[in-house]
């Protein structure tokens, strides 16, 4: 049965899944499963993930933070571990708290690119987090709404100088969307949307480059500032 | 009037009419009463123990007289408030480590008080009780059989010899001699009153604690405070990592199972609708839940330390906050936790009761000790003995050797003060393989 949610073939990532819980494990095959993805490998534990990249040389790895034997952070350590091996390696963690400690060690791996951190309750909102899969595996970078809200809030030099409004713009990009997505969310036009962000990048003083480069770029002034 | 101690009293002038010489015979009347108690049942247990010795079971026997001190002892101190009411004489014993008998054994045996409560009990049985009644048939025998008189006429009639001595025949007489019986008993008293005062000075001297037992008990107070809180702590850790592992991880695929469900039901159809609500509701439990488990124990604290969980709880703190963390180490995992949680109670309290625009944190580690100040701009006026959660905290810091100061004057500014001692750990290997 075609449903508009499943993305067409030529979409079809290899994921390798590393979750303890395996409740969660398989739903999280399952989910990927309907979404057209393959998960050649699925992990309880992070030790065995290098292993299982170099046998499957996957798409993406998606991988939850807290792991045995210690249950403290060692699938982010993992991931990191991974990232520096192969900056082009796409990865996305889930995380069971917001943290942006967490989300800024992994967004220095490999220039930010093909990276996300997503709280763990974003599996739930199935067809985002759909999206998310598919935008990292093409080297974008997404950044739990949680952690955007956290910064949002504080008061940071290079911010400072954004208005509100491009302030939520810079938000959204963080979270991996895409101009069209932005104005539908903001109800305004895609060039109001391309507008606003050309002010961030000058504000932010990122000069002319490659586009999604730049964004990705303003995201990490954004996390850093 | 609260009771005071029969030494204090014999120097005042109303010492014949307060309660102190009744007391003082009161504790020389059950000294007496103890004391022959002890002989008798001792030397029965002691001649049991010694027949028996020949069937072994006399040994053990023998073996739990060594222990008779401590009942007596016991049951003396608890007398001594008789004649000297405050403060009674605790203890010199200490709590055996671990339960059971042996143990209890084991510690007693090792103890010195033991065998000072031994000798004090065999001095009791020997030499006391027999010198307590001396005093007390000296001082109360003549004056108690000449105030007798007129109870003595009217039992017997006709006429009495009064104390051996004096021939009566009425009443006139008996009740004179009555008068004479109270007159001789108030100077006596006084004698009476000091030699109760010695004797229970000498019953403290051997019975009460000394300097260093005194010591090693107050020692033993903060290690079972240091082991509570440490058992307070790892429950929290256990209740968290049991949300975290079990309900969080089975909502996350509840909301998961909702969300692919609302993918294959007809958009707009009730069922939708109902998908929709439930998938909502479960999502909101799932927020609520976070947030429940971040209270109980944040785990950024565990794997990144003090200043990413103050920087942490400052993001979260619904006035603006600047914080000042520069060159904080990892500290020792009791350390970050206290001083955790006594930031994020210090920026609840300003939230709530300062009326403060902003707060400032600041934390360093210097001179191996850990200085947090949270201070706010508020209206000032803090009292650090209502708050509850402060008093906890303090506790826990106490337990460190820190210390809690608030400084809070009406009109500001009011600054919490943390000091620590600890020394910095060394900082965490990456595990790269």
């Amino acid at each position: 049965m075609p449903s508009p949610a499943t993305p067409s073939p030529h979409h079809r990532l290899r994921i390798v899944v590393a979750e303890d819980s395996v409740l969660l494990r398989e739903g999280l095959v399952g989910l990927l499963t309907r979404f057209g993805h393959e998960v050649p490998a699925a992990l309880g534990d992070a030790e065995g993930l290098r292993a299982a990249v170099e046998e499957h040389a996957p798409d993406l790895v998606l991988t939850d933070v807290r792991m045995p034997p210690t249950f403290q952070d060692e699938g982010l350590r993992a991931a990191l571990a991974l990232r520096a091996e192969r900056p082009k390696l796409p990865v996305l963690v889930l995380s069971q708290y917001v943290q942006r400690s967490y989300a800024a060690e992994l967004l220095d791996t490999g220039e930010g690119t093909g990276v996300g951190y997503l709280l763990k309750d974003r599996v739930g909102q199935v067809e985002q987090f759909a999206d998310a899969v598919t935008q990292v595996a093409a080297g974008g970078t997404v950044v739990d709404p949680e952690v955007v809200r956290q910064l949002i809030r504080r008061r940071r030099d290079p911010l400072e100088q954004l208005t509100p409004r491009e302030r939520e713009v810079l938000g959204l990009v963080a979270e991996g969307r895409s101009n069209a997505s932005i104005a539908a969310e903001l109800v305004v036009s895609e060039a109001a949307v391309g507008k606003h962000i050309g002010n961030i990048l000058g504000k932010l003083d990122l000069p002319p480059a490659d586009g999604t480069h730049r964004r990705v770029l303003a995201v990490l002034a954004y996390l850093r500032a | 009037m609260a009771r005071e101690s029969v030494r204090v009293a014999l120097g005042r002038r109303g010492y014949l009419g307060s309660s102190a010489p009744g007391r003082a015979v009161a504790y020389l009347v059950g000294g007496v009463l103890l004391g022959a108690l002890v002989l008798v049942g001792g030397l029965a247990l002691a001649l049991l123990g010694g027949v028996l010795v020949v069937v072994l079971v006399g040994i053990p026997l023998l073996g739990l007289l060594a222990f008779a001190g401590i009942p007596v002892a016991a049951l003396e101190r608890r007398r001594l408030t008789l004649v000297d009411p405050a403060p009674p004489a605790p203890t010199p014993h200490r709590t055996p480590e671990a339960p059971g008998i042996p143990a209890w054994f084991k510690l007693r045996v090792k103890e010195q008080a033991t065998w000072r409560e031994l000798a004090y009990t065999a001095l009791l049985a020997l030499v006391l009780w027999p010198l307590d009644l001396l005093v007390l048939a000296c001082t109360l025998g003549a004056p108690a059989l000449l105030i007798g008189a007129p109870a003595q006429l009217a039992l017997d009639g006709g006429e009495i010899r009064a104390a051996k001595l004096w021939l009566v025949s009425d009443y006139p007489h008996a009740f004179a001699i009555a008068l004479l019986g109270l007159a001789l008993l108030a100077p006596l008293l006084y004698p009476l009153g000091a030699y109760a005062t010695a004797r229970a000075a000498l019953a403290r001297l051997l019975l009460a604690p000394r300097e260093a037992e005194l010591t090693h008990q107050l020692a033993e107070v903060t290690r079972s405070r240091a082991r509570l809180v440490d058992a307070f702590e790892a429950e929290r850790r256990r209740i968290e990592r049991d949300l975290h592992d079990g309900a969080q991880q089975r909502l996350v695929a509840l909301t998961m199972t909702l969300g692919l469900a609302r993918l294959d039901v007809t958009p707009g159809s009730p069922l939708a609708a109902q998908l929709a609500t439930a998938h909502d509701e479960a999502g909101n439990v799932l927020t609520e839940l976070r947030e429940l488990i971040r209270g109980i124990h944040p785990q950024v604290l565990v794997d990144y330390g003090l200043a990413a969980a103050i920087e942490d709880a400052a993001e979260r703190s619904p006035i603006p906050v600047d914080t000042d963390l520069d060159g904080l180490p990892r500290l020792p995992e009791p350390v970050e936790s206290a001083g955790y949680f006594t930031t994020r109670e210090a920026l609840t309290n300003i939230a709530r009761h300062s009326e403060a625009p902003r707060a400032h944190i600041t934390a360093r580690h210097e001179h191996e000790t850990l200085r947090i100040d949270v201070r706010d701009n508020g209206k000032g006026g803090a009292d650090p003995g209502r708050g509850t959660g402060l008093t906890g905290l303090a506790d826990r810091i106490a337990v460190l050797d820190g210390t809690l100061t608030v400084t809070s004057p009406p009109g500001g500014p009011t600054v919490l003060s943390v000091e620590i001692p600890c020394r910095a750990q060394q900082p965490r290997a990456l595990t790269t393989d």
